[in-house]
C-alpha cells in the first residue's frame, strides 16, 4: 500500500502519505488523495474521523507529521513564503461556521482579500462585492449588515461570497449545507454547481448531506480507518463493500437513493 | 501564465470591431486599466462588435469589466455585440453581466451637529446606565430574597468556587501591590516630614492613610480589573452562545444561577482581601521606616497604636462590601448586555472595568464626605 503513484498533471490537489496526529493520537495515517482539476469532490466520513483535519492540513492550518501535499503540481513544503501567498490567492475557503469577521459588514468581509492582494479602484471593488453578493443569492441590503444580524443560511452565503472574492481556482467547503433547511440546501447545491461550471472551479467539499453527494459531486471520497477507504463515483460507492460505506449509503437515510430498493 | 489583457481595435466608418486577447482575470494587474482604455477607444462609435475568440482566460471581474464597456455603449444609444465567445465564457458573461448596483454613500453631517448628537447620546446612555443598574440591583435583591426563602436553590458549590477564584487566587497580587504602596507612602512620608523634624509622624500618616483609604481603594481597583473583567467575559460569552437562554428555558433564573453566587463571593472576598491589604501595606510601611528612618518595629507599633483607633480600621472595612456590590453589579450587568459578536464582548469588558473603577472611586469619595459629616 505504501507504493505511491506519481501525481499526474490534471490533479489540483495531490496528497501522498499524509500523517497527522495530536499528541499520542494519530488522526490520519498514510493518507493518499487526488482531487482532479475542475471536479466536485465530496468528502464523507463519520464524525470525528478527521475530515476537517485533512482540510486544515491541506490549508496548512494543522501541522503534518509526514507526507507531501501538492497543489497545482507544487509541493507546499518547497514553496517560498512569497509563492505560498500567491498560491493562497488561488484557493477560497468556506469554513463550517462561516468565520466571517464579526467587526466588518458583509461587503467589507468580501473586500478583505481584494484590499489585501489587488490594486483595483474602490468603485470596481464595490461593484465586484455587490456582484458576488448577488451571485450567491443574497439580497443587496445584506451587504451592509454585520454577521451577527444574519441568519445561518445567509452567513453561509456571505462566507461563500468571501471565498469567491478573488475568483479562486479551488474552493474548500466545510459542510456547506449543514444547518440549512432542505430548500436552502438544495439552492446552495445548485449555486455551487452553477459557480463550478461557470468559473471552472475545483470544489473540495466536506459534507454529510447525501443529497449534495448525489446531485453535484462528480466523485466521492470516504474517510475511514485514518485513510481514504474508497474513492469514486456515486455508483462505485454504492457498490462498495466497505462496512462503513454500506452503512452510510444503504442505511435508513441512504435507502431512499438506493436504486435497488425502489423509491430513489 | 502572465499574458496581459489586450485588445485590438479596427474601425470601419462609425462601426468598430474589437478583438480581445490575453487573460482578463482579476489577478492580472492591468485588467482594470485595459478596460478603461478600451472604453475610451470605443467611446465615439455607434456600433461595436466585440470578438472574444482570442481570450485565454476570463473570470467574473474580467467579464464584469468587459460587459461594463458594452453597457456603456448601449447606454449612449449605440449597439454592441459579442462574437466567437467560447461556451464557458458566454456563461460567465451572462452570469456576471453588468447591472447597476445601488451602493449607499456615507453621509457626513456637519461636525458641530455630530458633536452635539454625540454628547446627547452619551448623556442619554449614562442616564440609561444608571436606570438599568438600579433595576438590576432590584432584580438581584429579589433573587436573594427568593433564595433566602428557598435556601436549597442556592448554588453553594459555585459560590465556593468563586470565593476561591476572586479571593484566594488574588492573594499574592493584592498583598504585593499593597505592600509596595505601603513602602512608597512611608518613604515619601519620612522624607517630607523630616524637613519639619517630624519624621516619626510618618507612622501616623501610614496608619491612617492606608487603613482609611488606600488599602480598600487599591484592592477594589485591582479586583475590578481582575475579577470584574473575568465576570463580564464569562457571562458575556455565555450570552453570546445562547447559554443564558438555555438556562431560562430550563426554568432556571440566570440571576439566581450566575449573578447571586458571584455577588456573594465578591461580598465575602473583597473585605477579606482588604484586611490582607491593610496588613501588607502596614508591613511595607514598617520595613521602609525601619530602613530609611531608623524607626524600629517596637517604636513603629507603639506609635501606630497611639495614632489609630478601631474606627480608623472600620472606615476602610465598611467600604469594602459596597465596593464589592458595585463591582459585581456592573460586571454582571455588562456581561448580560453582550450581543452576538466578539467585538461586542470586548467592548462590554472594557466598559465593565472602566465603569467599575470609576464607581469605586466615586463611592470612596461619597464615603469620605459621609464620614466627615458624622465625624467618624
Amino acid at each position: 500500500m505504501n507504493q505511491t503513484a506519481p501525481i499526474k498533471q490534471d490533479i489540483a490537489i495531490g496528497v501522498r502519505g499524509l500523517v497527522v496526529g495530536f499528541g499520542e493520537k494519530i488522526i490520519l495515517q498514510n493518507l493518499d488523495l487526488d482531487v482532479r482539476r475542475g471536479e466536485v469532490l465530496g468528502f464523507v466520513g463519520g464524525s470525528g474521523t478527521g475530515k476537517s483535519v485533512l482540510t486544515r492540513a491541506v490549508l496548512g492550518l494543522v501541522p503534518k507529521r509526514a507526507g507531501a501535499i501538492e497543489v497545482f503540481g507544487r509541493d507546499l513544503d518547497a514553496l517560498r513564503p512569497q509563492e505560498h501567498r500567491a498560491l493562497e490567492q488561488r484557493w477560497g475557503v468556506l469554513f463550517q461556521h462561516g468565520a466571517l469577521f464579526s467587526g466588518l459588514t458583509v461587503r467589507q468581509n468580501i473586500q478583505v482579500p481584494m484590499r489585501e492582494y489587488l490594486d483595483i479602484s474602490p468603485r470596481l471593488m464595490d461593484e465586484l462585492a455587490s456582484l458576488k453578493i448577488e451571485m450567491v443569492g443574497l439580497k443587496p441590503d445584506a451587504a451592509d449588515k454585520f454577521p451577527s444580524e444574519l441568519s445561518g443560511g445567509m452567513i453561509k452565503r456571505a462566507a461563500l461570497a468571501r471565498a469567491l472574492a478573488l475568483d479562486p481556482d479551488i474552493v474548500f467547503l466545510d459542510e456547506p449545507t449543514s444547518g440549512l433547511d432542505p430548500i436552502g440546501a438544495a439552492e446552495f447545491d445548485e449555486l455551487i454547481a452553477t459557480l463550478q461550471k461557470t468559473l471552472g472551479l475545483t470544489v473540495f467539499m466536506v459534507t454529510h448531506d447525501l443529497d449534495s453527494l448525489y446531485s453535484i459531486c462528480d466523485r466521492i471520497a470516504a474517510l475511514a480507518d485514518r485513510k481514504v477507504a474508497a474513492i469514486g463515483t456515486i455508483e462505485e460507492m454504492l457498490a462498495c463493500e466497505h462496512p462503513w460505506l454500506r452503512a452510510y449509503f444503504h442505511g435508513k437515510r441512504g435507502r431512499q437513493f438506493d436504486p435497488a430498493r425502489g423509491r430513489g | 501564465m502572465s499574458a496581459e489583457p489586450t485588445f485590438a481595435v479596427a474601425a470601419a466608418g462609425l462601426s468598430m470591431s474589437v478583438a480581445l486577447g490575453g487573460r482578463w482575470t482579476i489577478a492580472q494587474a492591468g485588467v482594470e486599466r485595459s478596460a478603461r482604455a478600451l472604453a475610451k477607444q470605443v467611446a465615439g462609435s455607434s456600433s461595436v462588435a466585440i470578438d472574444l475568440g482570442g481570450i485565454d482566460a476570463i473570470d467574473t471581474a474580467g467579464a464584469w469589466l468587459i460587459d461594463r464597456c458594452r453597457a456603456d455603449i448601449v447606454k449612449r444609444g449605440g449597439a454592441a455585440s459579442y462574437s466567437n465567445a467560447r461556451p464557458e465564457h458566454a456563461i460567465l458573461l451572462e452570469e456576471a453581466h453588468w447591472r447597476e448596483f445601488a451602493i449607499p454613500k456615507h453621509a457626513f453631517g456637519s461636525v458641530l451637529v455630530n458633536l452635539l448628537a454625540d454628547v446627547g447620546r452619551t448623556l442619554t446612555f449614562a442616564f440609561r446606565d444608571v436606570a438599568a443598574g438600579v433595576a438590576f440591583l432590584g432584580e438581584v435583591v429579589a433573587a436573594v430574597f427568593r433564595l433566602i426563602l428557598h435556601p436549597r436553590r442556592f448554588r453553594f458549590t459555585s459560590f465556593v468556587y468563586h470565593v476561591e477564584n476572586f479571593g484566594f487566587r488574588s492573594l499574592p497580587i493584592i498583598a504585593l501591590i499593597n505592600f509596595l504602596v505601603g513602602c512608597i507612602v512611608a518613604q515619601q512620608g519620612l522624607f517630607q516630614l523630616k524637613r519639619f523634624g517630624a519624621s516619626t509622624f510618618a507612622v501616623d500618616l501610614i496608619g491612617i492613610l492606608v487603613l482609611r483609604e488606600l488599602a480598600v481603594l487599591l484592592t477594589s481597583i485591582m479586583i475590578a480589573g481582575r475579577s470584574g473583567s473575568a465576570i463580564t467575559a464569562e457571562i458575556g460569552s455565555m450570552k453570546m452562545r445562547e447559554e443564558i437562554d438555555a438556562l431560562r428555558v430550563m426554568g432556571l433564573d440566570p440571576i439566581e444561577v450566575l449573578v447571586v453566587p458571584r455577588l456573594l463571593a465578591l461580598l465575602i472576598a473583597l473585605p477579606l482581601l482588604t484586611f490582607l491589604g491593610d496588613m501588607a501595606a502596614i508591613f511595607g510601611g514598617l520595613v521602609t521606616t525601619w530602613y530609611y528612618g531608623g524607626i524600629g518595629p517596637e517604636i513603629f507599633m507603639g506609635r501606630l497604636r497611639d495614632a489609630i483607633a478601631l474606627n480608623t480600621f472600620l472606615v476602610g472595612m465598611i467600604k469594602a462590601p459596597f465596593m464589592a456590590l458595585v463591582i459585581a453589579l456592573i460586571s454582571t450587568l455588562e456581561g448580560m448586555a453582550v450581543e452576538g459578536s466578539a467585538e461586542s464582548l470586548g467592548r462590554q469588558v472594557t466598559a465593565s472595568v472602566v465603569k467599575s473603577i470609576f464607581m469605586v472611586i466615586v463611592i470612596d469619595g461619597l464615603f469620605a464626605m459621609f464620614f466627615a459629616a458624622i465625624d467618624y
